[in-house]
């Protein structure tokens, strides 16, 4: 070899990674989102469901409320909330053990993603269809049934922290359920009957303080109830804050209790997130 | 000597309860070798290569891919490792042509998605959602996701289940390619024939052991065997014969027909008459 060959690039032991780390998550994001919206069963379920239950529930119980609140601005925010609830938690918890069941989980262990892409492309699949849902839901309610929007910043910022807060709970609360499940089919089975409850015991179908006081008490353990009662602070006048069990819409106990429940989903994710099933080994 | 080595195991064992999936294995794979894995269901075949896939720990033994213990797999070591699971995987409402872009954006110097997707004869199902697949253009689907990051080593678990034999032998071909350009593969099957016609070497497992390792033509001495040779008598019975010296009986029995033996066949035994024999020992 010839001293002028020394500036020949040697051959890199590690070539760049064609795709950088943020790229990863974006097209793992908009793989989710496709698949998604591909989905039938997804987009009636999850999306158009609150759709049609605002319909229903504005439809019966045409009447207002004290001060002349119509029953919408209540209802609101219990669909909103079962909105985010249902794609953060019961999507995830019900789609998670079906990849993993068929090996998509597996097979992508098996390759070079590093595994939080995974996670990412889910996270941007939830808030993308959180977001849509919630405008639609927003739009068919005011358009249809005399719904008013925030109008203060203040709400709004409210409004935002609290969904964020909110789904980012229910997101990784669905990532821990899917471990649950020992099958694809199971996930569901599993998920459905929890949101149901936690929606009829959370004031999102019968308004929270006609229910029993343990069942609120049993509710207040989890988040659902928190969502729904920082929501009513943003649809509802300040007024209402009174009728609130604690006497006030305690955004602060709300902030907390969404806050612990992002930690304590976060904490079941990293311990318990299965690639494989059990028959995998 | 190591560095030729693609694979390495020593003393390998795997215990499910007290079921002994692998006890005690040992294997070297040569890089650039095809090394096909053969045995029963339940021998300890997808136990193994899955330890060497990183997918499962061992109880015990050393294990080296391509230099890298695979219990702690790295992102560097997977991608230059290839995987076609057992089974198809699935991957709901898209389509072909977007899952493998999709994977091949997951490795440092994939091979043109496009390109991949014709060498698995897909080309015509790019646009089609996975699930409209049948059972073996999925599993073509599985080998192209196996293979478009460009691995140094593949590994294919009962690839060519549901594959129809025109599918098999265009499969065989690509094996034949990615092997000719010096990729390692270790392939089990259950395929005597795919065996026979892709491995450099066999090894036969059964009870979690490696009870030979061999070239497919000399396997359980295949090669030494003795030849049957059958043919009909004038009563109309099949008589056969094993001889050392086929040749010689067959033109003594010539002489005594004086001409064409009727019903002549001369057969030595095949890699799955000798393979029976092997897992039937156990």
């Amino acid at each position: 070899m010839s001293a002028t060959t020394t500036n020949v690039p040697v051959a890199a032991p590690a070539p760049a990674r064609r795709v950088g780390p943020v790229a990863l998550g974006l097209r793992q994001g908009r793989l989710e989102v496709t698949q998604f919206l591909r989905s039938r069963e997804s987009v009636v379920f999850t999306m158009l469901f609150p759709v049609i239950m605002i319909f229903i529930f504005a439809s019966i119980f045409n009447y207002d409320l004290d001060g002349g609140v119509k029953f919408t601005q209540y209802f609101v925010t219990g669909m909103i909330a079962t909105g985010l609830m249902t794609v953060g938690f019961q999507s995830l918890a019900i789609q998670i053990p079906m990849e993993r069941d068929r090996g998509v989980l597996k097979r992508l262990r098996g390759t070079p993603m590093p595994k939080w892409v995974y996670f990412a492309g889910k996270v941007i699949m939830v808030i993308v269809i959180g977001v849509a849902e919630t405008v639609l839901l927003l739009a068919v309610a005011a358009i249809f049934f005399g719904l008013e929007l925030p109008s203060t910043a203040g709400h709004w910022l409210t409004f935002g922290w609290v969904s964020a807060l909110g789904i980012t709970a229910c997101t990784l609360c669905g990532i821990a359920f899917s471990s649950l499940a020992r099958t694809a089919r199971s996930g569901s089975a599993l998920a459905t009957p929890v949101a149901l409850v936690l929606q009829f015991i959370s004031g999102v179908f019968i308004a929270f303080t006609q229910l029993p006081t343990w069942m609120q008490q049993v509710a207040a353990l989890f988040p659902l109830k928190w969502m729904c009662q920082g929501l009513r602070s943003v649809f509802l006048p300040a007024s209402f804050g009174a009728q609130e069990p604690g006497g006030s819409f305690e955004l602060g106990r709300v902030a907390l209790v969404l806050a612990a429940w992002c930690v304590l989903g976060l904490l079941l994710c990293l311990g318990t997130f299965r690639w494989t099933t059990k028959r995998d080994g | 000597m190591e560095n030729q080595l693609a694979i390495s195991v020593r003393g390998l064992r795997k215990a499910y309860g007290d079921n002994v999936a692998v006890g005690g294995l040992d294997l070297e794979v040569a890089r650039g070798e095809v090394f096909a894995l053969l045995g029963p269901n339940g021998a300890g075949k997808t136990t193994t290569v899955e330890i060497l896939e990183g997918f499962r720990q061992r109880d015990a033994g050393e294990v080296s891919v391509l230099g890298v213990d695979p219990a702690r797999p790295s992102q560097a070591w997977r991608n230059r490792v290839g995987i076609v699971l057992q089974g198809t995987g699935e991957f709901d409402d898209l389509t072909v042509a977007e899952v493998v872009h999709h994977f091949a954006g997951f490795y440092a110097a994939p091979e043109d998605p496009d390109k991949v997707i014709a060498r698995v004869g897909l080309t015509e199902k790019a646009r089609a959602r996975t699930h409209s697949l049948s059972g073996g253009q999925k599993r073509r689907l599985d080998v192209a996701l196996g293979i478009v990051g460009q691995p140094e080593l593949l590994f294919l678990d009962e690839p060519t289940t549901g594959f129809d034999p025109e599918a098999r032998r265009e499969f065989w071909d690509l094996i034949r390619d990615l092997a000719a350009a010096g990729t390692t593969i270790v392939l089990t099957t259950h395929y005597l024939d795919e065996a026979e016609a892709l491995a450099d070497r066999v090894g036969v497992i059964t009870g979690g052991r490696l009870v030979e390792v061999s070239t497919p033509d000399r396997l359980g001495d295949r090669h030494e065997a003795l030849a049957t040779v059958s043919w009909r008598t004038p009563e109309g019975a099949v008589e056969r014969w094993e001889s050392a010296t086929p040749t010689a009986l067959v033109a003594e029995l010539a002489a005594r027909y004086g001409g064409e033996v009727p019903g002549l066949t001369v057969t030595r035994p095949t890699l799955e008459d000798v393979y029976l024999r092997m897992i039937g020992q156990r």
